[in-house]
């Protein structure tokens, strides 16, 4: 066991899968002698030299297209998109070329193309800086789309998310890269059925009265709001989804029969976000279990806010609190 | 035509003139001089070959049995000539309107309508012929080749000398491709990687019913003067200086030289598509300008003329266009609709669990259908 902060374990997951396998290379703006604006990359131009750590030019669009070619060729390209908001102008290879090459071509081409996107908010940043557009991509058929929450996660998931013959999109909650955790560094790794590894919900917290669906940053949020709850007799689960594409169904529903209540907590705005897709689901294959209606507590419909009112816009202890008061009314 | 900038051929590369006659260029003449009257046959009956299958790819379409068809007419010689100097190791990214290249290549252009039958989205296996699946989006496939190209540098196919090994990409697109961003990314991305890619734009004149005025003010291989790549214009309705100057340009890629720009200047003498009507934006003297420069013309008339086009070569490529012709009809009239499985294969390389289940849901209700009409 060591204790890394979610950025170290990420950066320890990347050396590990370059270790393990030659055509992993990283492509992104300043990954390679800054070791990224978050510093996630640091050390590994050092030690695995400029052809597998490339400092690209800045074009997003160019860095998954060009990532998409060298990925026909059997290389397993990682690229770091500085931040959230600067990935739409890669939008169009992303869903438009990575998304359907296996598709198109009958399963001839395979584009193991990951796609690192440091996102969400909580960190006092400038405009575009803090968003958080995982459902753009999961709304896409051919893109998987996962989220680690802890260090154990970001040191394993991003392995499991290289070794996957598909592409992925992995989030990295920004937030949350200075947080500290165990993280077994010999944990078992298979690179068979790395996509299926990666997309299984963890149970965060068991708890009776409510399930509270979390992902990425909101998992945090959701803990201590479910320890604020149980002084007040209230017994909440936590669920860590892991992925957003593929949703694990069958865990949440799972929970959901159990507990009878579900409030789903995403930094992304409510409207057609993940929380949505749960909330229908859970509607359609929990319906005579639940004791409440499918309570979603997000971001609003609006642009992020300028940093000093984000705390007010991003889903709070509090906004959770509210909302598992209003589940436990029925 | 007194033109300038881009719609004026100042400073095209031509070795035959529109009537045919051979010209020579100081740089350019020694690589056309590798081609002997034997293959140049063989180039113009390819020419031909492949015009008769475009012609008959829209009969098809306007007989509904394609939805849509794409015609090359009048691109023939640049896409031969090109394409003839490429080797088997080399690859192709083209963009959607290269039959020719995709015929030199080994592609079955009967497979190849499969597209427009709305059969399937990619209808050969890239890696039989290294030429890459057609992509519609225009100019997407620019950095794809780019990429393809840097990792055929790192996998040390480049500059070792061994002309069995060394390879390069070339990646086709036309003139409104060079306004996307996606090329201009893909520009900047194969210069400082000094990556092994040609990139063969199709000047035609047209993208759809917007001029080549409407995309630039210059010619338009001066754009990659602004990233410090070398570049050149040709007449691309002259297969032998098509042919010239790719060859000049692969061989740099392939040495080690990096990338190049090439602008072939030619005519899409047909409509964009079938869907489209080039009457409402271009005139009958503009056609009729560039139908005397028809690129097949002007090699008969210089093979007819040093007697190199016999009359039985003659009437067994007429056999061969008509047989192909006859071959492709049968072939698209008898294709029918795949099994509506395909709709969930390959969404994924690896199982997931939402494209199962409704895989799983869809397979239940077609089934309900049979039970309900007595399980047969």
């Amino acid at each position: 066991m060591e204790t890394l902060t979610l950025a170290g374990a990420i950066n320890a997951g990347l050396r590990k899968a370059m270790e393990r396998d030659p055509k992993v290379i990283l492509m992104g703006e300043d990954i390679g002698a800054l070791g990224g604006v978050f510093r996630v990359t640091d050390g590994l131009h050092k030690d695995f030299g400029p052809d597998r750590v490339m400092d690209t030019p800045l074009a997003e669009s160019g860095i998954v297209g060009t990532a998409i070619g060298m990925s026909m060729r059997g290389y397993r390209p990682v690229c770091e998109i500085q931040f959230d908001g600067f990935i739409f102008p890669a939008f169009d290879q992303i869903t438009t070329q990575l998304a359907k090459m296996h598709y198109r071509s009958r399963g001839k081409i395979t584009v193991p193309v990951v796609i690192r996107v440091p996102y969400a908010g909580g960190i006092g940043a400038v405009e575009h800086h803090s968003e958080s557009p995982e459902a753009l991509f999961a709304h896409t058929a051919g893109l998987r789309v996962v989220t680690p929450a802890t260090p154990q996660d970001g040191y394993l998931m991003i392995q499991q998310a290289i070794a996957s013959p598909d592409p992925v999109l992995f989030f990295e909650p920004k937030a949350r890269y200075w947080d500290k955790g165990e993280v077994d560094v010999d944990a078992p790794f298979t690179v068979d059925g790395a996509s299926a590894a990666m997309s299984h919900a963890r149970v965060a917290r068991q708890g009776e009265d409510v399930t509270l669906v979390a992902y990425g940053p909101s998992v945090r949020v959701a803990l201590q709001a479910a320890q604020v709850c149980e002084n007040e007799g209230v017994s909440a689960e936590v669920l860590d989804l892991r992925a957003i594409s593929p949703l694990d169904i069958g865990a949440i529903t799972r929970s959901v029969k159990k507990t009878g209540r579900c409030v789903v907590v995403h930094e992304a705005p409510v409207p057609f976000g993940a929380g949505a897709e749960i909330a229908a689901r859970v509607a359609e294959e929990a319906f005579y279990h639940l004791e409440a209606p499918v309570l979603r507590v997000g971001g609003f419909h609006s642009p992020y806010p300028a940093s000093k009112l984000e705390h007010d816009y991003l889903p709070s202890v509090d906004r959770v609190l509210d909302s598992i008061d209003r589940v436990m009314v029925h | 035509m007194d033109v300038h900038g881009p719609l004026s051929d100042d400073g095209v590369v031509r070795l035959l003139t529109h009537t045919g006659d051979r010209v020579e260029h100081p740089v350019y003449s020694r690589y056309a001089e590798e081609l002997d009257d034997s293959t140049l046959r063989q180039m113009w009956r390819e020419m031909v070959v492949v015009r008769a299958f475009d012609r008959e790819a829209t009969s098809l379409q306007r007989q509904g049995e394609l939805g849509l068809w794409v015609p090359a007419l009048g691109q023939e010689a640049a896409q031969v000539g090109s394409g003839h100097a490429l080797r088997p190791q080399d690859w192709v990214f083209p963009s959607y309107r290269e039959h020719a290249v995709a015929h030199l290549r080994g592609v079955n252009l009967a497979a190849l309508l499969r597209i427009f039958r709305g059969l399937e989205h990619g209808a050969w296996v890239p890696e039989e012929h290294n030429f890459h699946l057609y992509t519609l989006v225009i100019g997407s496939h620019t950095l794809h080749a780019t990429g393809y190209a840097m990792a055929m540098d790192r996998d040390g196919l480049v500059g070792t000398g061994d002309p069995g090994r060394d390879a390069a990409v070339v990646c086709y697109f036309g003139d409104g491709a060079t306004s996307q961003g996606d090329t201009n990314e893909a520009l900047i991305f194969a210069a400082v990687n000094n990556a092994p890619v040609v990139f063969f734009c199709q000047n035609n004149q047209w993208a759809i019913s917007e001029p080549a005025t409407r995309q630039s003010k210059v010619p338009f291989a001066q754009r990659a003067d602004g990233v410090g790549m070398p570049n050149v214009r040709v007449d691309g309705n002259d297969v032998l200086a098509s042919y010239a100057v790719t060859r000049e340009a692969m061989d740099r890629a392939r040495s080690g030289g990096g990338p190049g720009f090439i602008e072939a200047f030619t005519y899409r003498m047909g409509a964009h598509t079938t869907s489209d009507d080039p009457t409402r934006y271009r005139s009958k003297a503009e056609e009729e300008y560039w139908a005397e420069r028809d690129p097949i013309a002007r090699l008969e008339a210089y093979l007819t003329r040093r007697g190199a086009l016999g009359d039985d070569f003659r009437a067994e490529t007429e056999a061969m266009a008509k047989e192909l012709a006859a071959e492709v009809r049968v072939a698209t009239k008898s294709a029918s609709k795949p099994p509506t499985s395909e709709i969930f294969d390959h969404v994924f390389a690896e199982p997931h669990t939402i494209v199962d289940a409704e895989r799983a849901w869809f397979e239940r209700y077609e089934e309900s259908f049979t039970d309900a009409e007595g399980g047969h």
